[in-house]
């Protein structure tokens, strides 16, 4: 346990031994170590086996009621005769491609965003990508031009619905929150008041509560023959909501930076906001990536919420397969985990970029 | 700018200079705790400024008020002929002319060392990157660190990130220069190395107004040395009168004190 203090033996002999060195070393170096290797393969032996056999051994991908009866394992054939019904919910079925490629885009988008820590040349074009991407994806979406039938943004749904709710919700929530962050720390008392009220009150409710009022309660408020968007505004909730988290992590950020940096800002005779934006937010922003990264992971997930106002986003166009057919209803195992795998991959892939982006910030900056 | 100096003792500069820092019966509380006591004090132009005192005596406090990185409640301070009040405008057109070094640097740590320097210039002078990069090559070149320019400041040692900060302050080409125990947070060996630089700066003429208890320093270069206690300015006199025949108690206890060891 204590040996990476010493330098590492060469590597010697063949490869049995040195594979044998390697577990002496890190597997049974002692007897508490040796337990617990032991138990965590014995653990693995009774988990893997069985989810291998009922997830691939035994598994059909037979797009039948009646193949998936022959078989003990896996009903897959439930995810792929359901397949469109499950990515794009009740999106006119012929025009399908529609979403599809707009999530392609938005997918484009998002990673050449994300590639600008890589290659520099892509920063330039962040913001033509956006500027001009969102309104072709808006297009795509809702139609009525260009020969495009119009979609009523009631159909929507599936995954594309949640990575559009999601990826707003980032673009207008981060700097939101960022703005009520600062508002906390201002020194002028009205402005202090108004968001530590804000960022209180909203993170003292669900979201639940929140999009119900956003959906029942806000159109009380309203004078008759005025309506906001369902849709809209389950977004708008999703954003108020979101900001007030970010807003307590980025407040965190801010105070990591040292007093001195704001005093040096300040005696070069630079701007409140030239010191923000050139000195003390890179420093704070990049001190809070892991925990701005969970918000965002979080609010992704919490984006299934929508489905409690009558919105299918993508767990709910899997319950809406479920319940599309009687015979399919208990196959919601499959349902449920196809959705958690794609969930997964989405979330992991956030963690995994959130990781490179905290080293390859690092890396000018060795102290 | 009538106002009077003729509390200021000592090697007093021909009164035909400009005064570039006025302070006139100013008091500051922090709460219910006077910390600077009715400060009169008047700098020319040109003048070098040593203030000495014990630590919780109000020096840097006082000097962080000609920056306004500190405010004041009564009384007043002009720098350069602008009145230091609560108006914004008038406190950037001050910090444009005032730079302050820092006993710990505060540099930029996400910034390489050009980066460091340029940014006042680009972003308050509005003078294009490439007359930038000139002035923050020439003035690392004269705090002989111009080959470290593309490193990153915690690649540096605490006497180069020092000339560093001060490099950066003279980006601003300011008229006056406020250093706050520059050299408090340095490695013994490093002191040298920092003092040279500002020794430099004084005998080219800088206006400077310098918190430190470097004596060797104040004896070189102060025309003026300023001791304080308890949040009042006690003894200010030209260096020689200082050292060698102090007028307050207090002053030559804590002279005993700093040149005993």
């Amino acid at each position: 346990m204590s040996d990476n203090a010493k330098s590492p033996p060469l590597p010697t002999g063949t490869f049995a031994e040195r594979a044998v060195s390697w577990s002496k070393k890190n597997l049974f170096d002692g007897w508490f170590n040796s337990i617990l290797t032991i138990g965590a393969i014995a653990f693995l032996l009774w988990l893997i086996p069985p989810i291998i056999e009922w997830g691939i051994v035994n598994a059909t991908l037979e797009p039948t009621i009646e193949g998936c009866k022959e078989v003990s394992g896996a009903c897959w054939g439930f995810v792929n005769a359901n397949l469109r019904l499950i990515l794009f919910g009740t999106y006119p079925y012929d025009e399908q491609w529609r979403p599809l490629l707009a999530m392609i885009i938005l997918m484009g988008i998002i990673c050449g965003s994300l590639g600008a820590v890589k290659y520099p040349g892509l920063r330039k074009a962040i913001i033509p990508m956006w500027v001009i991407g969102v309104p072709v994806i808006a297009i795509l979406m809702w139609g009525g031009v260009l020969g495009l039938t119009y979609v009523q943004n009631s159909y929507w749904g599936g995954l594309p619905l949640t990575l559009i709710l999601s990826s707003i919700g980032v673009i207008f929530a981060f700097p939101f929150g960022l703005l009520l962050a600062l508002g906390r720390q201002s020194h002028m008392p009205a402005i202090k008041t108004m968001s530590v009220v804000y960022i209180e009150v909203i993170r003292g409710v669900p979201l639940i509560t929140v999009l119900f009022m956003a959906s029942v309660m806000f159109p009380l408020f309203l004078p008759d023959g005025v309506t906001i968007d369902k849709l809209l505004r389950a977004q708008i909730g999703i954003i108020l909501f979101t900001a007030a988290y970010l807003a307590e992590v980025f407040r965190g950020g801010l105070q990591a930076v040292p007093r001195g940096q704001f005093e040096a800002g300040d005696s070069l005779a630079l701007s409140y906001w030239q010191s923000m934006r050139l000195i003390i937010l890179p420093q704070a922003l990049r001190l809070v990536i892991p925990p701005t990264v969970n918000s965002f992971i979080s609010m992704f997930k919490d984006t299934t919420l929508v489905v409690i106002i009558g919105l299918f986003d993508f767990l709910g166009t899997v319950k809406l397969a479920l319940r599309s057919d009687p015979a399919w209803t208990k196959y919601y195992v499959e349902g449920y985990a196809f959705a958690a795998a794609i969930f997964f991959l989405i979330c992991f892939s956030m963690a995994k970029y959130s990781a490179y982006l905290e080293k390859e910030l690092r890396k000018g900056e060795r102290r | 700018m009538t106002v009077a100096t003729e509390t200021t003792t000592g090697a007093v500069p021909s009164p035909s200079e400009e005064d570039v820092i006025v302070v006139n019966k100013m008091n500051k509380w922090y709460g219910n705790f006077h910390v600077l006591r009715d400060i009169d004090l008047t700098v020319r132009k040109g003048e070098r400024i040593v203030i000495c005192g014990p630590s919780g005596s109000g020096k840097s406090t006082l000097i962080r008020t000609m920056n306004r990185l500190e405010t004041y409640q009564t009384g007043e301070i002009t720098v350069d002929g602008i009145l230091l009040g609560d108006d914004v405008k008038n406190i950037e057109a001050v910090r444009r002319e005032v730079c302050m070094v820092f006993q710990h640097f505060n540099l930029f740590p996400h910034m390489t060392v050009l980066e460091n320097l340029t940014l006042a210039p680009i972003w308050v002078r509005k003078m294009p990157k490439k007359e930038a990069n000139d002035l923050a090559m020439h003035y690392l070149e004269r705090v002989r660190i111009a080959e470290q320019a593309h490193k990153y400041p915690g690649q540096l040692s605490g006497g180069q990130q020092q000339r560093v900060a001060i490099a950066r302050s003279l980006c601003m080409q300011p008229k006056i220069m406020l250093f706050d125990e520059p050299t408090s947070a340095l490695d013994p060996e490093m002191v040298k190395e920092v003092l040279d630089v500002m020794v430099e700066l004084a005998k080219e003429g800088m206006t400077m107004l310098c918190v430190t208890h470097e004596m060797g320093f104040a004896k070189e270069v102060a025309d003026r040395v300023i001791f304080m206690d308890a949040g009042q300015i006690i003894e200010m006199a030209g260096p020689h009168e200082f050292f060698d025949n102090p007028k307050s108690e207090r002053t030559k206890l804590f002279l005993s004190q700093i040149l005993s060891h």
